[in-house]
């Protein structure tokens, strides 16, 4: 290489940079600086059922994040409404809200912990719920919820609310367990057949265990910690961080881990627990005595949705009884409209689920967002942030 | 005829022509526009997005939504020199990718010395079909596959039983070979190209001046490819270091590209600023791996 050649590039590299810092300049200076308004108004949606069905034709397609098994019936709304439904399964919330932040999809059926996030972010948008005949016959009790509302005003309609489930092969653990005892024990004989979610809201998991076994911390809400209550719990934890066999995210993984008896005693939701049964695994799931965590779900729309009048449609959709039979009983978990009692296969499906059973739902702590101020109680607790972070200690 | 062929008119002046001369005239410019589209590209695609990851390291989150706050603090950078865990994961992931390298080097040499030194030419062509096959098949196939080997019900656990042993697949040990198995061409391939370019005569007069064949491998043909087994070791050290979704099916420990997939969504700075780590190992690595000469054996 002579020099010749070399000057020009160097001259070059330096106008190319300087032009790149200029796009990033403008990049920064548009982006940031948007807030939640409650207009439920957003651009291009319908104002009346009827317009929103005609426009919905010509959008003829909606992109949706979900977790794994929810959207129902996709054929049949295709047909009715002209809307091709796109889904892309999320394995946590965080990864719900990387994706529906991404602005390339229409709406996410959302968890506690990503709702009310999303909903101070302005990622979703307020919902007009007398455009979703549906709605009518969502529960009342789970209606306007503070995952799922801000203000009485609705963020979306709610999908279903399940248990997290403590899991096990029926031919490895015997006795069968009623306690998460036989998890966080530190002599536990399953240590290193041990499978956990893999996410920061699993500290809630062991909150929940310390709030019955050591009252004296004084835990009531286990999403809301103060700093003596955390670091108990987090050291609860690290202490079962070692004798975990797998930590889990993608359920595909789990599911395959139970089945060839790398773990055999967990956490998991009811629906790798339907799957395993339905492929005649010994496997067996349920709410232990200190009681659970789970979650309740609401179908949200993205603020600045590409197909706004069809993910109307969809949420519409989704709170069908049909729909709302066949995602209940697929996942496994209980139906937000009890009109599709009657539509599911087993008949009792419903009462084994406690759909309409308030008081069964007691102790199930649905997922949510840890914040500063407690949830609104008062007090400081920790935050989202320290939780994370906490999580990437427990890990080690 | 009686025109003069040397008295052709003079071209037509046009566009083209202009042009044409124009860079003639002037070739430093006639180059820069040749390579504005490319060098353009690495700038703003490669450099630019770098530098927009150290520019993130620098940035805040809102504790409680998450979202990138653009507050410019030097909290990450605390946060991962003073936690250990992350000193731990970078710790055990730089061991990891030494030694899934050293590995890759000691199966790489012998099939790629029979390859360059024995083989038939069509033996040759089939092993070079054999080391490139697996590359064909997608990395998340390959990954799957010996979660599915190394499970306690797997293959490997299979073929023990009978002695009476058993092996926990799902652990550091069970990575390394999963690493180890999915690099393995990108070391056989450079070691191959180095051999292949040592001369016969230097072999031969080698054996002429009375070295045997140990000797003249040791004092002749591996100084001769040690830049070659370098070059290799920056493909076998860099994927391993930067690899997320190995690490996340085959073992429950951290490492550099789980926890940066993990703290992307919920703390980007931080993800950013850990990403700095390895960039920071490469750089070192590559400076040591090109005063080794390795680069020319590329």
């Amino acid at each position: 290489m002579s020099r010749a050649w070399k000057r020009p590039l160097g001259s070059m590299a330096l106008a190319g940079f300087v032009v790149f810092l200029g796009f990033a300049a403008a990049g920064c200076g548009s982006s940031g600086g948007d807030s939640g308004s409650s207009a439920t108004q957003i651009p291009g949606l319908g104002s009346s059922l009827d317009e929103i069905k005609q426009k919905a034709r010509d959008e003829g397609e909606v992109d949706i994040v979900q977790w794994a098994g929810y959207a129902q019936l996709v054929d049949e709304f295709k047909q009715e409404t002209g809307c091709a439904v796109k889904t892309k399964d999320g394995p946590t919330s965080d990864d719900m809200i990387s994706l529906i932040t991404s602005g390339q999809y229409d709406g996410v059926s959302a968890s506690g912990n990503a709702s009310v996030r999303l909903m101070a972010r302005g990622d979703v948008a307020p919902v007009d719920t007398d455009l979703i005949p549906n709605y009518a016959d969502v529960q009342e009790g789970l209606k306007n919820q503070p995952y799922n509302s801000r203000d009485d005003q609705p963020y979306g309609v709610p999908h279903g609310r399940g248990p997290n489930l403590l899991t096990w092969r029926t031919d490895d653990v015997t006795p069968a367990p009623d306690s998460w005892s036989v998890i966080w024990d530190k002599n536990t004989p399953y240590k290193g057949k041990i499978s956990i979610y893999d996410d920061s809201i699993f500290i809630a998991d062991a909150a929940l265990y310390l709030k019955a076994t050591q009252p004296d911390l004084g835990i009531d809400d286990p999403y809301q910690l103060n700093e003596e209550q955390f670091d108990a719990t987090v050291s609860l934890l690290k202490g079962l961080a070692p004798n975990v066999g797998e930590w889990w995210g993608d359920y595909a993984k789990q599911i395959q881990s139970f089945a060839n008896e790398d773990v055999v005693i967990g956490t998991a939701w009811p629906y790798q627990v339907n799957i395993l049964k339905a492929d005649k695994k010994p496997v067996e799931g349920i709410k232990p005595k200190e009681g659970t965590t789970g979650w309740s779900d609401t179908w949200m729309i993205y603020s600045k949705a590409k197909h706004p009048n069809c993910m109307y449609l969809w949420m519409n959709h989704m709170i069908s009884p049909e729909a709302q039979a066949l995602v209940a009983e697929g996942f496994g978990e209980a139906p937000v409209n009890l009109k599709a009692c009657a539509l599911t296969k087993n008949k009792d499906h419903c009462d084994d689920f406690h759909a309409a059973d308030e008081s069964w739902w007691d102790d199930v702590y649905y997922w949510t967002t840890p914040t500063a101020d407690c949830g609104g109680e008062g007090g400081t607790c920790k935050t989202q942030e320290d939780w994370v972070n906490a999580w990437t200690e427990i890990r080690g | 005829m009686t025109t003069n062929q040397y008295a052709e008119p003079p071209p037509r002046v046009t566009l083209g022509r202009r042009l044409s001369t124009f860079f003639y005239r002037h070739p430093r410019v006639g180059l820069a526009v040749l390579l504005a589209a490319p060098v353009g590209w690495l700038v703003v695609g490669y450099l630019g997005s770098l530098f927009v990851l150290l520019l993130a390291s620098f940035w805040d989150t809102n504790p409680f939504t998450s979202e990138v706050v653009h507050n410019y603090t030097l909290d990450n950078f605390r946060r991962i020199i003073e936690q250990d865990v992350y000193r731990e994961v970078a710790w055990r992931t730089v061991r990891m990718a030494a030694l899934v390298t050293v590995a890759d080097a000691v199966l790489a040499f012998p099939i790629a010395y029979y390859m360059a030194r024995f083989a038939s030419t069509r033996t040759r062509n089939l092993l070079v079909v054999a080391v490139f096959m697996p590359l064909s098949a997608s990395y998340l196939v390959k990954a799957y596959a010996w979660r599915t080997i190394l499970s306690d019900s797997g293959a490997i656990n299979w073929g023990l039983g009978p002695f009476g042993l058993t092996f926990d697949g799902y652990s550091t040990t069970g990575l390394w070979l999963v690493f180890t198995y999915l690099w393995l061409p990108f070391m056989i391939l450079p070691i191959y190209a180095g051999l292949e370019r040592i001369p016969q005569s230097l072999l031969e007069a080698s054996a002429d001046l009375g070295g045997r064949s140990l000797r003249t491998f040791y004092r002749v043909i591996l100084p001769l490819t040690f830049p070659a087994v370098v070059a290799g070791s920056i493909f076998t050290f860099s994927l391993t270091l930067g690899d997320y979704i190995a690490p996340d099916l085959i073992t429950s420990q951290q490492f550099i590209g789980t926890v940066i997939y993990d703290q992307r969504g919920t703390n980007l700075p931080v993800a950013a600023a850990f990403t700095l780590v390895p960039i920071g190992v490469m750089i070192i690595y590559l400076l040591v791996a090109r005063r080794l000469k390795a680069f020319e054996a590329l």
